[in-house]
């Protein structure tokens, strides 16, 4: 440390201390309390003592039954056919919407808050436009779509469509905060590179693949990484858009379930609180299992250099 | 920037050139006009529908703009559900969450930064590695600690857990040690405390970034779902969000009423991005890439 000693250790912890105990009871002793609760079959409901942890220790056991389990997998697997939707068109969508915002036309700044909006609105809100958008019989997209000869699905109410639409919504909801994160990227680049294409006579294409997604790559790279863990922490969008009529969320016929939403149902609902984070855990692991495999691969398509 | 890439282009047949550039924008105006439609035909779709009735909901050929505007939706959606109350308890719940996380968040964030030490900065390098856990893994512990505390179904539960931020220590933090030591160093030998370096240098030197981050904690605490979902159960308390959950739970099918009630929850935030946009921009694009 390069500067003078400006505080003694009691002030400098004095500046630290509510902050630190935050971390420490909101989240270091819950994150290993989580951690042994998965280890038991604790149901919410008896007293948290060590003696009843020893009486409803699995050990392991929870996290048999979960691997062991179709539900697991099937939930997994939804999970992951967002992610397989949203992801291309996330990431289409943004770098779309970043290339049209790079522009100094007139009212550039009124589309960009356009564009913005549905990032600002909460999700519930957003939900519950796109729950009604979706609506098969009086729904606006399906009216669009017939107004162009196309027969609309049923979207949220058919098992097949359920997913797709959600992803929809989600696509929709995030493209402004992406589009605006890989904007910054892009008024990054330095526009000599462009100038001296210009000059030797580059084509649009050239341009577009030879320099600007080279160098951003790297703000492109932040998105995917922010876009993956996001999409396994899905939640909201299936809760209020699948919420109908007395129904649990999560339908049709558990079509939209996915990893929060269960393990929000396992604890909140049944209060099988010991299975729930063991759920938690290995949510945990398969989002940091995924992070740093793009951490790998990045080397192989992200560009540092500019 | 633009102007070379203009003088380019002059040397070329200035009628040409022109025409050219003109199409270029008719089509940039087309193309970024139907983006902003799939931006905001669902929020016309929205506002189209809380002023219908709730037979006009299911008129075929569906209405896009109501034949009969009412606003019954609107007072419905005060009547069936303390909708006034929820508007409240989310302005509590949004500026308290902020006013804790900002306060505990800028303390932490100048000791790290201006006061810190080998052992501070290691401290430091924990904070980075909670903001990797999601929220799952901790809140049914944070849920059986709170319930123990008597603090389920209290605002005082639902704000506690603010006072930890690391997302927003990081943020500070950056911004804090771009200050140059030698203003506080000049205060500290002109004998002023390190309470009063932090109230008044510190902070004041970085109001911007701290706007920004008032924005995006207010805004993070009043459009939030799963925690007051998890924290709140009684109907007196229910903030916004909860409120309209808790509507499209029991009159699902109302859709007039859902989307005046969504409308309205938008409101605050439009005005304050409104009012805060020229931070809002670039802070969010600092905490975007930098976080």
């Amino acid at each position: 440390m390069a500067h003078m000693k400006r505080a003694s250790a009691w002030i400098t912890l004095l500046f630290l201390a509510p902050s630190l105990i935050g971390l420490v009871a909101f989240s270091v002793l819950p994150m290993a309390a989580s951690l042994a609760l998965g280890l038991t079959q604790w149901d919410g409901l008896s007293a948290v003592s060590f003696s009843t942890m020893r009486e409803q220790w699995v050990g392991l056991g929870n996290y048999a039954a979960l691997l062991g389990d179709s539900e697991f997998w099937r939930v997994l697997k939804n999970t992951c056919y967002f992610i397989v939707l949203y992801l291309p068109l996330i990431l289409l969508a943004s770098v779309f919407v970043a290339l049209l915002l790079d522009s100094k036309r007139r009212l550039i700044g009124v589309y960009r808050v356009m564009y913005y909006i549905p990032v600002l609105s909460s999700w519930v809100a957003g939900a519950l436009v796109w729950k009604w958008v979706l609506s098969p019989d009086y729904g606006m997209l399906n009216d669009l779509l017939g107004r162009i000869g196309i027969q609309g699905p049923g979207w949220l109410q058919d098992r097949s469509w359920a997913m797709p639409g959600i992803v929809l919504a989600s696509v929709w909801k995030d493209m402004g905060y992406f589009g605006l994160i890989l904007l910054g990227g892009l008024q990054g680049i330095n526009p000599s590179y462009y100038e001296s294409a210009d000059i030797e006579g580059a084509s649009w294409a050239q341009k577009a693949f030879r320099i600007t997604l080279p160098l951003l790559s790297p703000a492109i790279f932040f998105v995917l990484i922010i876009c993956v863990i996001n999409s396994f922490q899905l939640f909201p969008q299936v809760m209020v858009m699948t919420a109908t009529n007395g129904q649990p969320p999560g339908g049709p016929l558990g079509s939209t379930q996915v990893m929060v939403e269960r393990i929000y149902t396992y604890a909140f609902k049944y209060y099988k609180m010991g299975f729930a984070s063991a759920w938690s855990w290995l949510l945990f692991v398969i989002i940091l299992f995924f992070t740093m495999l793009q951490l790998k691969l990045q080397k192989r398509w992200v560009n540092y250099e500019a | 920037m633009k102007p070379e890439d203009g003088s380019i282009r002059a040397a070329k047949p200035l009628s040409r050139s022109r025409a050219k550039r003109g199409a270029a924008a008719a089509v940039w105006y087309l193309v970024a006009t139907s983006v902003a439609l799939f931006a905001l035909l669902p929020f016309f779709w929205m506002i189209g529908t809380s002023l219908k009735s709730r037979g006009a909901l299911l008129a075929i050929p569906i209405q896009w703009i109501p034949e009969a505007p009412t606003f019954d939706a609107y007072r419905a959606v005060f009547a069936l559900i303390p909708f006034g109350r929820a508007i409240v308890n989310s302005l509590i719940v949004a500026a308290a969450t902020t006013l804790i996380t900002l306060a505990s968040s800028s303390m932490a964030a100048y000791a790290f930064a201006k006061l810190g030490t080998k052992a501070t900065d290691r401290l430091f390098g924990l904070y980075l590695a909670t903001m990797m856990i999601p929220m799952q893994v901790t809140v049914i512990p944070l849920f059986i600690l709170l319930s123990k505390l008597r603090l389920i179904g209290t605002f005082g539960g639902l704000l506690l857990p603010s006072v930890f931020n690391a997302f927003a220590v990081f943020m500070l933090r950056q911004q804090f040690l771009s200050l140059p030591d030698a203003y506080i160093d000049a205060a500290v030998i002109d004998g002023a405390g390190q309470g009063r370096v932090f109230a008044q240098i510190v902070l004041p030197m970085c109001a911007p970034v701290i706007a920004t981050l008032v924005v995006i904690t207010f805004m993070g605490a009043w459009n939030d779902y799963f925690w007051p979902l998890v924290v709140l159960m009684d109907k007196a308390k229910m903030t916004l969000t909860l409120a309209l959950n808790q509507l499209n739970g029991q009159y699902s099918t109302r859709y007039n009423t859902l989307m005046a009630g969504s409308l309205i929850s938008m409101l605050p935030i439009l005005a304050l991005y409104a009012s805060a946009q020229k931070y809002f921009q670039t802070g969010l694009q600092l905490g975007g890439i930098k976080g």
